[in-house]
């Protein structure tokens, strides 16, 4: 097993004309099952035409109509993004990985708005992963996203991180450790996100085959420290934690939008505390996060 | 994007917000002929800089002639004004806003933010204005009232109500009150705002309410469709250094200590910051090179860094995904060449072609510090600053 996505999950891709969509949706049908799995494009303009032998359809409905997918992957420019991806939650698509960076804050508030009021409507529920994050991958099964494919290895230690490289990072020592993953999840660095580290710490709790988590935060926000309180209670797996931000000054953005020190809470001293607090193995050694792990698990 | 407090009365105006009548000035002649064309015998004179805590820093004084408006135009233009939030240099201030002085029966605090925690709009009102609001957070959080709004609802009436009813605003001004909410609601949205702050938005003795103050933050990924809002931005305000950083696309932020650091991915890179000061030395930025590095952006990124004098290493630190480790090894070696670079260089990469960049970088002939881990690479460069004399 593992979470979101298995060697079953059917994907689309919307942008996948662009250079980025393009590029990635090459890597990611390289990748493992990916020839199977990646079975639709979407381009409003050029319904009827192919991407390397993947059929393209004019809109989400008809792709997924013609194709089962269940995941679409969005990389549509930030102007137009938001769009895109209420366009895949109205056609039904129960996952949408959103990789586009730079989305403005005010787009992703009102499609949050509208998914909400379609949930409260009856609709199913669709889950967004991102944007402005790497997606997701589940190893030598399929890869949804940006992330370098071979420092992954197949096996039972999920990542979950707000931040692309700092994901690779942890996924590398493991892997360079003998530890493989189970999933590898990026949330995305934006202040306005769907899938929260609490959404899939209870996704990592619920896999029979992950044994333990290295969960990665950075500044701004409350959403680690709800997550390590829910864990407290829930969560009976062991979990490594990190912060990143410990030296960033208060009222700046450190690149990501979200990484952005507003209070008190949201710093990373005080988010390490609470992770402390709630029994998580942390580090401030960013370098240590897989050898800690590993401890936890002789 | 920030912007000055007169700009944001201006564009608070817009959506019939009241706010004091005034005039924008560069000199101490300009802001008495001010005075005296806005008539009255009170003023106020305010250093427009972008930094908060303007007041207890002197930069904002209350005064009863003309004279007095002349002697504070003297005292705060061309000086640097130091509050709690510019740091110990101060910011120059360079214009000041003159504005009638209106007479005050009470002060409360108002301001809409967007709440991550529920991906709504909040309000937060309080009858404690003219404090800081992390202040009266800390010493009386009942008297803050939060409101959360939908922004497809709007705000409803019951909760217009409750914000005025928590913020101790009369009867009489209620329906007064839920307009301005309403008002800020929009002027939020519409111009793509991350933060808008009155404090101390007054009750007048004459029965109106009227913003005093406003602080707007903008979301700068919203910029390219709020040309009225980009046309705001005052340079002046930044630092020069992240200016041309924006301009290569670079996300760069200038810091106190003496340790560039290059990363790309702005988590590595806070992550790469934290494990310099773990190990005793201190950052001198954060600088994002992103995704798409090329020898050109990485050349620019080190001529950024070793435009800050206090730079005495640097550290690079790089996890090659999609951008292979021999693209940025030729980055690094065509940078130092650029920069003709003296100082003592560690760099840590990591991930595709890796064995490659790393013989790249040490065929080249330069003094380059090669480190595997992170911790490694953060030990060496404060190591090398440490030798270089200075204390890391």
């Amino acid at each position: 097993m593992s979470i979101f996505i298995d060697r079953h999950t059917r994907v689309i891709t919307q942008g996948v004309t662009g250079k980025t969509g393009a590029f990635h949706t090459r890597l990611c049908r390289d990748y493992a099952n990916g020839r199977e799995a990646f079975v639709a494009g979407v381009h409003p303009q050029r319904g009827g035409q192919d991407f390397e032998g993947m059929p393209i359809y004019a809109s989400v409905a008809e792709a997924r109509a013609a194709t089962g997918a269940t995941v679409s992957v969005v990389y549509v420019p930030p102007a137009g993004a938001a769009a895109a991806i209420w366009e895949a939650v109205e056609a039904g698509i129960g996952l949408v990985v959103a990789i586009t960076e730079g989305i403005p804050v005010r787009d992703m508030l009102l499609l949050r708005a509208r998914m909400r009021r379609r949930e409260t409507e009856g609709h199913a529920p669709a889950l967004l992963l991102g944007p402005n994050c790497p997606g997701l991958i589940t190893p030598d099964e399929i890869k949804i996203g940006i992330m370098p494919g071979h420092i992954h290895r197949k096996g039972r230690i999920g990542v979950v991180s707000r931040s692309g490289t700092l994901t690779y990072e942890a996924v590398a020592q493991l892997t360079e450790l003998g530890l493989g993953q189970s999933t590898a999840v990026g949330i995305g660095g934006d202040p306005i996100n769907g899938l929260k580290h609490i959404d899939v710490m209870r996704a990592f709790q619920d896999d029979a085959e992950t044994d333990a988590v290295i969960m990665i935060g950075e500044i701004g926000g409350p959403d680690e420290a709800e997550c390590a309180r829910w864990c407290r209670e829930n969560f009976t797996k062991p979990v490594v934690g990190f912060i990143a931000g410990v030296t960033a000054p208060p009222g700046r953005r450190m690149g990501h939008a979200g990484a952005l020190i507003a209070g008190g809470a949201d710093t990373a001293d005080a988010k390490l505390a609470v992770l402390e607090e709630c029994g998580f193995a942390v580090t401030r050694n960013p370098s240590e996060m897989g050898r800690l792990l590993k401890k936890l698990l002789a | 994007m920030k912007i000055h407090e007169y700009q944001g009365k201006q564009l608070l105006t817009r959506y019939g917000v009241d706010v004091p009548r005034g005039r924008l000035v560069y000199t101490a002649a300009e802001a008495v002929q001010a005075a005296r064309a806005l008539g009255g015998a009170r003023w106020v004179v305010k250093a427009q800089i972008h930094a908060g805590g303007r007041g207890k820093g002197g930069g904002v004084r209350v005064v009863d002639s003309v004279d007095a408006v002349e002697d504070a135009a003297h005292h705060m233009l061309g000086h640097r004004l130091g509050t709690a939030q510019t740091g110990a240099a101060g910011q120059m201030v360079r214009r000041l806003w003159v504005e009638e002085a209106v007479g005050i029966a009470h002060e409360y605090y108002l301001a809409v933010v967007t709440d991550r925690a529920t991906q709504k709009l909040a309000l937060i009102g309080s009858g404690h204005g003219g404090m800081e609001i992390e202040e009266v957070a800390a010493r009386e959080p009942d008297a803050i009232v939060r409101v959360s709004v939908d922004p497809l609802a709007g705000l409803s009436d019951a909760d217009a109500a409750r914000l005025a009813l928590g913020m101790g605003v009369p009867a009489a001004l209620q329906s007064q009150a839920a307009t301005l909410f309403r008002a800020l609601l929009a002027c939020y949205l519409e111009t793509d705002a991350t933060l808008l702050e009155i404090n101390p938005l007054v009750q007048t003795v004459d029965g109106r309410l009227v913003a005093l103050d406003a602080k707007f933050d903008f979301d700068a990924n919203a910029l390219y469709r709020q040309d009225d809002i980009s046309a705001l931005r005052d340079l002046d305000e930044e630092d020069p250094l992240e200016v041309v950083a924006r301009q290569h696309d670079l996300a760069y932020i200038h810091l106190d200590g003496n340790i560039g650091c290059l990363v790309n991915g702005a988590g590595l890179a806070m992550a790469t910051m934290d494990t310099i000061e773990l190990f005793g030395g201190h950052p001198a930025n954060f600088l994002d090179v992103g995704g798409g590095a090329t020898a050109a952006k990485v050349t620019e990124a080190f001529r950024i860094m070793l435009a800050n004098p206090r730079v005495e290493a640097i550290l690079v630190n790089i996890f090659g995904g999609i951008m292979r480790c021999d693209t940025i090894a030729e980055g690094v070696i065509a940078a130092c060449r650029a920069v003709d670079l003296q100082l003592p260089l560690v760099v840590r990469m990591k991930g595709t072609n890796e064995d490659l960049g790393k013989q790249m970088l040490a065929d080249s002939g330069l003094p380059i510090i090669p480190a595997e881990s992170l911790a490694e690479a953060a030990e060496r460069v404060v190591a090398a600053v440490r030798r270089a004399g200075s204390p890391a």
